[in-house]
């Protein structure tokens, strides 16, 4: 049922007891889709042992954190999650269910959805709050979650509503949503519920979990290089390698790069990578698809280096070199080290 | 063989849903419409590359421990293309599920038709692709296990099979996850667990002009309510191309002082240093 007074909820994902960035940026979003609704930010909260990780989220912006604590949610399983997330939605009925598009946001959510048998839109970049005119039924919506998503390998940006079976539910990109300033002492109301898992057969046992450690932190990097199909081949990538470490910088790489071996996967910016906004980017060799400018415009400034003047790359950049970024690279090294 | 490769007696019985995308990395400007809405037909109807991935996963099965592969796909008749590349690497059935009350299906409603197609031929395993490339969406797998109600394990990289319990790895973005599901269950597969392997020449010549199996909802027991425009609460309010900005930007000349000049400008601006 349509309740329009229901709270605007953030799935607080948690692994090991620690929470990812991701439910800070979504609770940002949260305030603000909540403040024009006149409701309060929820945020659910999962796992075994977890209930001291309520306190950030109510500095990160939560009225209330709905905390499902139980040994069975230790580690995440799509069935035990999804039926404890069901059960939830069920009994509090919110308006609003943000998930990150993690990999567990991307495992939850659509089966939550599939239960329940609401609409899901994945990978937001952006959501609003809107109305809607159904123009076969000439029937019209006010206050429904406009989710806007780039679809078509990021050609096109969807607006996508569901305005009618709620709760209304999307996953966020990472990295899109900008978290609140943490506000210390802000706090809330815990409600405790149960997740009502006795009984339930759970067909998946996690067996082990190697974490990766990852050397690559596009997301926390005030600097990156980012290469391109342009690069030419894995050797001179190194060059960029160079140029990253004399700004002590990142590198990173468009799909194309990923895809022609020039570098790994985990740096790939983009749609189908990572979404990054460093203070500076070095573009070297990237032609710019609308599917890796999606991931990195709203860097706040953008220097690129390529030999083809009409690059769409140069559509977005500050700063153009034109120019073999064999020859500028060195250049640029120099004179930072100067 | 190792002790995770005991596989079961009669083999596995192995659906694997696979979609026919445009090739959208091919989107150029003669593909959108002056609406800003993509000309599908301007662009080449390819077999979505996870579901190759998703495909290389049920032979893989078959190879090892036996058993058979039905291949489904919901879509139009031309659809039946990748049907017949399926068999041609190996499938031994191949499915096509279209409907014109089908049009217009969300991922609810298209999880809703593929279970239904997927629980007539009674799977021990179910393969999908993560994702397909004209949408990204990667939810239309999950939902199928949701509606099966079997085990779901998503990114699956690599596979071993003992008896009723599958031995799964899966990528869960912070790492990699060993997990144990009982059968029935459904994986979504990623790129990392293998190229499709080549199609058999003999098989080629074999099912080129091969019809698959045609069914429609009425025929795998749908409600009409759930398929199409009637069963999908997802609409699209608006459609935009995106435009770039086109702003103007700063050429900088490719020599010494040119650069030199740049970084200088980048120092005071407290960008870099």
């Amino acid at each position: 049922m349509k309740n329009t007074q229901g709270e605007v909820w953030v799935f607080a994902e948690q692994e090991e007891g620690r929470l990812s960035d991701v439910p800070f940026e979504l609770l940002g979003k949260a305030r603000e889709l909540a403040g024009k609704l006149g409701v309060k930010v929820g945020a659910v909260l999962m796992g075994s042992g977890v209930e001291a990780l309520a306190k950030p989220l109510f500095e990160a912006g939560a009225d209330v954190v709905h905390l499902v604590d139980d040994p069975a949610l230790k580690v995440y399983r799509n069935k035990a999650y999804r039926h404890a997330m069901v059960e939830l939605v069920n009994e509090v009925n919110p308006q609003i269910v943000i998930f990150g598009a993690t990999h567990m946001g991307r495992d939850i959510a659509p089966s939550v959805a599939s239960a329940l048998r609401c609409g899901l839109t994945a990978d937001c970049t952006d959501l609003q709050i809107g109305g809607y005119e159904d123009k076969k039924t000439k029937e019209t919506f006010t206050n429904v979650l406009h989710q806007i998503r780039p679809a078509f390998g990021g050609n096109i940006i969807a607006t996508i509503v569901n305005a009618r079976n709620w709760p209304q539910m999307a996953t966020v990109r990472e990295g899109v949503m900008k978290p609140l300033p943490r506000e210390e002492g802000r706090t809330g109301e815990l409600v405790k519920h149960s997740a009502h898992l006795e009984g339930l057969d759970i067909p998946v046992e996690v067996v082990e979990i190697v974490r990766r450690v990852s050397s690559v932190n596009l997301k926390g990097s005030r600097i990156i290089v980012c290469g391109g199909a342009g690069v030419g081949s894995k050797e001179n990538f190194k060059l960029l390698h160079d140029l990253a470490n004399a700004l002590g910088g990142a590198v990173g790489g468009s799909r194309a790069a990923v895809d022609l071996g020039y570098c790994e996967h985990e740096r790939q910016i983009g749609q189908t990578g990572v979404t990054v906004r460093p203070a500076l980017m070095i573009s070297c060799g990237v032609s710019g698809a609308v599917q890796h400018l999606a991931g990195m415009q709203d860097s706040a400034k953008i220097i690129a280096i390529n030999t083809d003047k009409d690059a769409p790359i140069f559509k977005v950049a500050h700063y153009g070199i034109v120019g073999d970024l064999n020859v500028v690279i060195p250049k640029l090294i120099k004179a930072i080290k100067a | 063989m190792k002790e995770s490769n005991k596989g079961r007696a009669g083999g596995y019985n192995c659906v694997v849903c696979i979609k026919q995308v445009p090739d959208t990395k091919k989107v150029t400007g003669e593909a959108m419409k002056a609406d800003g809405t993509i000309n599908r037909a301007a662009l080449p109807a390819i077999f979505n590359p996870e579901d190759r991935n998703a495909l290389e996963a049920a032979l893989s099965v078959k190879e090892r421990y036996g058993g058979r592969v039905t291949a489904i796909t919901m879509g139009l008749p031309a659809a039946s293309a990748i049907l017949r590349e399926a068999l041609a690497c190996g499938a031994d059935e191949a499915v096509l599920v279209t409907d014109r009350k089908a049009a217009g299906s969300d991922t609810l409603a298209t999880s809703y038709i593929l279970s239904q197609a997927v629980k007539k031929f009674n799977p021990d395993l179910v393969f999908c692709g993560r994702q397909a490339i004209d949408g990204d969406t990667a939810q239309t797998g999950p939902q199928i296990g949701e509606k099966l109600d079997c085990a779901v394990v998503t990114y699956l990289e690599k596979l071993d099979l003992d008896g009723d319990t599958a031995i799964a790895v899966r990528d869960i973005g912070t790492g990699v996850e060993t997990c144990r599901a009982q059968l029935p269950a459904l994986f979504t597969v990623t790129e990392k667990f293998g190229e499709l392997r080549p199609f058999e020449m003999r098989r080629v010549m074999k099912y080129k002009n091969a019809e698959p199996m045609v069914l429609d909802c009425a025929a795998i027991g749908c409600e009409d309510d759930r398929c199409g425009f009637a069963g999908s609460p997802t609409s699209v309010n608006k459609i935009e191309s995106v435009v770039l900005a086109g702003g103007e930007f700063k050429e900088v000349p490719a020599t010494d002082e040119g650069i030199a000049g740049l970084v200088a400008e980048l120092v005071k601006d407290h960008t870099i240093g």
